[in-house]
């Protein structure tokens, strides 16, 4: 069932009325800055969420590797490993109850070499300092009892059993549901410009008019540090590294029956092969540092390197078409940890430095920015008047899809017309995008909500048709 | 699972297109049973159906009409025959006994069937799986999605165009774009010449005045929103240079829409991944058949069209012997010797010869490496050279080529596998001769 029509507040992008001022306003709709405004709007408080572009989830979340982590590798005493290790289990236990897809594959992480092999105990030792006591030593004959078609020269491994696949997109989508559903207004295509920071409240200048509010959290991601600069601050510079990841063929999935981890090294957690809860497989990603926050588009070189690696690690991944590419900037900044500082003169949180792991620790982030803003002044008051979670459309391949639901479709038939043959998406599961509380605003944004047109074709056979239903905003007189 | 409609048929067509609607054509008058084609798309008919041009029909229904005439023609040919067409169905896998799970908007069903035909026909190969680096913007499509827009949806694509690809189904594209009002076109192609015939490619380009730039890939698409350029690099100097435009069409390189066969875990080409068939066009399990572009992607529509024709001997015969139901003992008919691409094609379809059986059209279907203006078939078996024999029409890696099964005349039906080639003519000893 998807959510229902919104409740309070006003519909996305409307301005706010001139002299509001709102408790609380969260820069950036990502899925870390989504988790802020969903948490704090658990209080008795009027929470803005301003996004820059014209949809939630649409930034650096949106190309997520989508890896639920159990922070076994994270550095044992960071805000990272604590916020990690929570958040795996705050997000894992409500996704269940949002019907964000979640699949508990568990992890092998495999040594292709004497140095990685010879680094493994350490690893282990690192993942019982981070809580995760179950990871086990396995040798290059479990490892390809586990693994038969991965590539030769596998020397040994550890097995990681927590680490599971989930949905970014939907995770981020619910958090923004859930918060507009408690009433935050949520104002999209409001890129901030100016922070004008007065004694009582701070005046935000976005792209879209001026948004008055006491308390501002900065969780705008890729430009978290441009935000800085405009509270007169510079506590850190944001170097996008670029991840680049190829999607193969669900034809693929059954070589892989869990995610296959490289060993770590300085430059990242290093390219990986693990199964999508679509039920496609994933190649990737590299990391590049680049100037530009905007170079989302794929590299010639990178998807050679990752074609290369892929042949190393797995050959018969590569005899399977590959249905995507893309890339993914990370935001990552010059420190080794998450940044979540509260100026309380200035009413003002940063949340700064949050990689991959941040979709993972999104409701722990969310958590922790709440506590430093009590200790900043803001009042907490618990509403006993919240509404239900909302229940997502399913997106994953482990549960089942409307076109597989027999009562559903004798409901309404809609769920029974397939518009998108690869991924089996419904007329029906379109329309409810183009109902529910936060619309797509763009084909990218139906894709996300129903992964229509993600699948091997690419728009072969529906495009056409997707493109009728997104310009009808869903309506199936077409 | 609640609510799912158990059925059963004699024959069961997935894909109604035109080998699956020639099939049904062919079989239902000849059949004391029913024949049931299944299309997931709201009308019969398959790719034709999207190309608004005339050229469909001639070798079929020696006829040279439109795409969507030739369409309709096939769709009412079987339903006159006594099919039964169910438009707006999807079978979206199998049961462990290989019926047919089936979602409509009427419900689900299970479909169990004495013979199945698989006619799911093919794609071609979107940017993504062609790697093409950069940007993912709008204006970026395959032939397909371009037809569909424009003839079905009526959209205008754009001003200014790049057609990746010089094949047949690229010219369809080039005149889509031509039709819809789009100015300029550029047409690339990988390799050293336009895959189609010279006569055809030259009058092509005149009249559509297409720009054509051979051996040469799309490096990069750029652009955010709406694409604005592409980067061209030559091959062989690896040279760049900028062309701007606003849409891009990713045309040919065809790939069999094999889910459904590769969920049935039947025997594939290694290169395809389409369905291994010999030359009944029956696959690796009793009473599944597999016909059309879905075995060579992808020949014109009037080819699929002639295996769906020709498959409805072998279905009758699969019946009229009790024909075991399908998914239960694997290969009942002995197969003769497997049929191998040599070094210079991709691939070869029928993959095992049938004793007995022609292949369907009277033809092989292969997929050439590389240009051969005068090609020379050789076929050996057992390590000797049967047959070497030279073919009247050149052969491009663009197109699928065509050799004729009477080349196979004097292999052993009960030898070992043969291996079909093309080299280039030597051209003394094609003189000597």
């Amino acid at each position: 069932m998807s959510a229902g029509a919104g409740a309070g507040g006003a519909g996305p992008g409307a301005g706010a009325p001139p002299g509001r001022i709102h408790d609380l306003a969260v820069i950036g709709a990502g899925v870390v800055g989504s988790a802020i405004a969903r948490e704090l709007s658990g209080y008795r408080l009027d929470v803005a969420l301003l996004e820059a572009r014209g949809d939630v989830g649409d930034g650096t979340s949106k190309a997520n590797t989508a890896l639920l982590h159990t922070g076994y590798d994270t550095t044992p005493g960071s805000l990272e490993s604590r916020l990690v290790r929570q958040g795996y289990r705050l997000l894992g236990d409500y996704a269940g109850r949002s019907g964000i897809p979640v699949e508990r594959t568990g992890a092998l992480l495999v040594a292709w070499s004497e140095e990685e092999l010879r680094a493994l105990p350490a690893l282990r030792q690192k993942a019982l300092d981070n809580g995760s006591e179950n990871c086990e030593p396995v040798d290059a004959a479990e490892v390809y009892r586990r693994l038969p078609s991965l590539g030769g020269g596998a020397l040994g491994g550890l097995t990681v059993p927590g680490e599971s696949i989930i949905c970014t997109w939907t995770t981020s989508l619910a958090y923004a549901t859930e918060a507009r559903m408690r009433g935050v207004e949520l104002l999209l295509d409001h890129r901030v410009e100016g922070a004008d920071v007065s004694a009582a409240s701070t005046t935000l200048r976005t792209s879209a008019g001026a948004v008055r509010a006491r308390f501002v959290v900065n969780a705008a991601g890729l430009n978290a540090d441009l935000i800085d600069t405009l509270f007169g601050q510079q506590r850190f510079t944001v170097t996008p590294r670029r991840g680049e990841l190829i999607v193969f063929d669900k034809l693929a999935r059954a070589l892989v029956g869990e995610i296959i981890l490289p060993v770590p090294t300085r430059m990242g957690k290093g390219v990986l092969i693990a199964p999508t809860v679509y039920g496609n497989v994933m190649l990737g990603p590299t990391a590049q540092e680049i100037a530009d926050r905007q170079a989302t588009g794929t590299s010639q070189q990178g998807l050679r390197q990752l074609m290369a690696k892929g042949a190393a690690l797995m050959p018969t991944l590569l005899r399977e078409e590959v249905t995507a590419t893309y890339a993914g900037l990370r935001a990552k900044i010059d420190s080794d940890d998450f940044l979540i500082e509260t100026d309380p003169v200035q009413r003002y949180t940063r949340v700064g430095g949050i990689r991959s792991t941040g979709l993972t620790a999104s409701m722990a982030i969310a958590e922790h920015v709440r506590d430093q803003l009590a200790d900043a002044g803001l009042e907490l008051a618990e509403r006993d008047d919240l509404p239900d979670p909302p229940r997502m459309p399913n997106l994953g391949e482990s549960f089942p899809r409307p076109y597989q639901e027999a009562e559903r479709i004798a409901s309404d038939p809609a769920y029974g017309r397939i518009v998108c043959f690869c991924e089996r998406v419904t007329a029906g599961e379109i329309r409810d995008a183009y109902t529910s509380v936060i619309p797509p605003a763009d084909i990218g944004g139906l894709r996300r909500r129903t992964r229509a047109m993600n699948g091997r074709c690419q728009g072969f056979f529906c495009g056409a048709d997707v493109q009728a239903l997104h310009d009808s905003r869903g309506s199936l007189s077409t | 699972m609640t609510g799912v409609r158990e059925l059963s048929t004699d024959v069961l067509i997935i894909g109604g297109g035109p080998a699956g609607l020639s099939a049904a054509a062919a079989l239902a008058p000849r059949l004391d049973g029913e024949v049931v084609v299944i299309e997931r798309e709201p009308a019969g008919g398959g790719i034709p159906r999207h190309c608004d041009h005339l050229g469909f029909g001639v070798r079929d229904l020696r006829t040279f009409v439109s795409g969507p005439a030739y369409a309709r023609r096939l769709e009412s040919a079987a339903l006159q025959a006594g099919a039964r067409i169910r438009v707006g169905s999807m079978v979206t896998g199998w049961t462990e006994r290989r019926a047919a799970e089936v979602t409509s908007p009427d419900g689900l069903e299970r479909i169990s069937a004495r013979a199945i035909i698989l006619a799911t026909g093919a794609r071609e190969r979107p940017r993504t799986a062609r790697l093409v680096a950069g940007d993912r913007p709008a204006g970026v499509y395959t032939t397909g999605q371009l037809q569909d827009l424009v003839h079905l949806h009526h959209r205008s694509p754009g001003e200014r165009a790049v057609v990746v690809g010089a094949e047949l189904v690229s010219w369809s594209a080039a005149l889509t774009l031509r039709q819809a009002g789009c100015r300029g076109v550029l047409m690339t192609s990988e390799h050293e010449r336009p895959e189609v015939y010279r006569a055809l490619s030259t009058g092509g380009r005149l009249a559509l005045r297409v720009a054509l730039q051979t051996r040469t890939r799309v490096a990069e698409i750029i652009g955010r929103g709406r694409v604005q350029a592409v980067e061209l690099e030559r091959i062989d100097t690896r040279a760049r240079r900028r062309v701007a435009c606003d849409t891009v069409v990713f045309t040919g390189d065809w790939i069999p829409d094999a889910e459904l066969a590769r969920m049935a875990r039947l025997q594939t080409d290694p290169e395809t991944l389409g369905p291994l068939i010999d030359t009944a066009q029956a696959t690796s399990a009793s009473g599944v058949f597999a016909i059309g572009n879905l075995v060579h992607p992808a020949d014109t529509a009037d080819v699929a069209a002639l295996d769906g024709r020709a498959v409805a001997t072998a279905v009758l015969a699969h019946l009229k012997g009790g024909g075991k139901l399908p998914g239960h003992a694997e290969h009942d008919p002995p197969t003769g010797p497997e049929l191998l691409p040599g070094a210079n094609l991709r691939w070869i379809t029928p993959g095992a010869l049938r004793p007995g059986t022609p292949a369907p059209g009277g033809r092989l279907s292969c997929r050439p490496r590389r240009d051969i203006l005068l090609p020379v078939v050789t076929v050996s078996q057992g390590g000797s050279i049967i047959t070497r024999r030279r073919l009247p029409w050149p052969a491009s890696p663009g197109r699928v080529y065509r050799i004729p099964f009477s080349s196979l005349s004097g292999i052993d039906p009960a030898g070992p596998a043969v291996t079909i080639d093309l080299d280039r003519a030597d051209r003394r000893r094609a003189r000597s001769r």
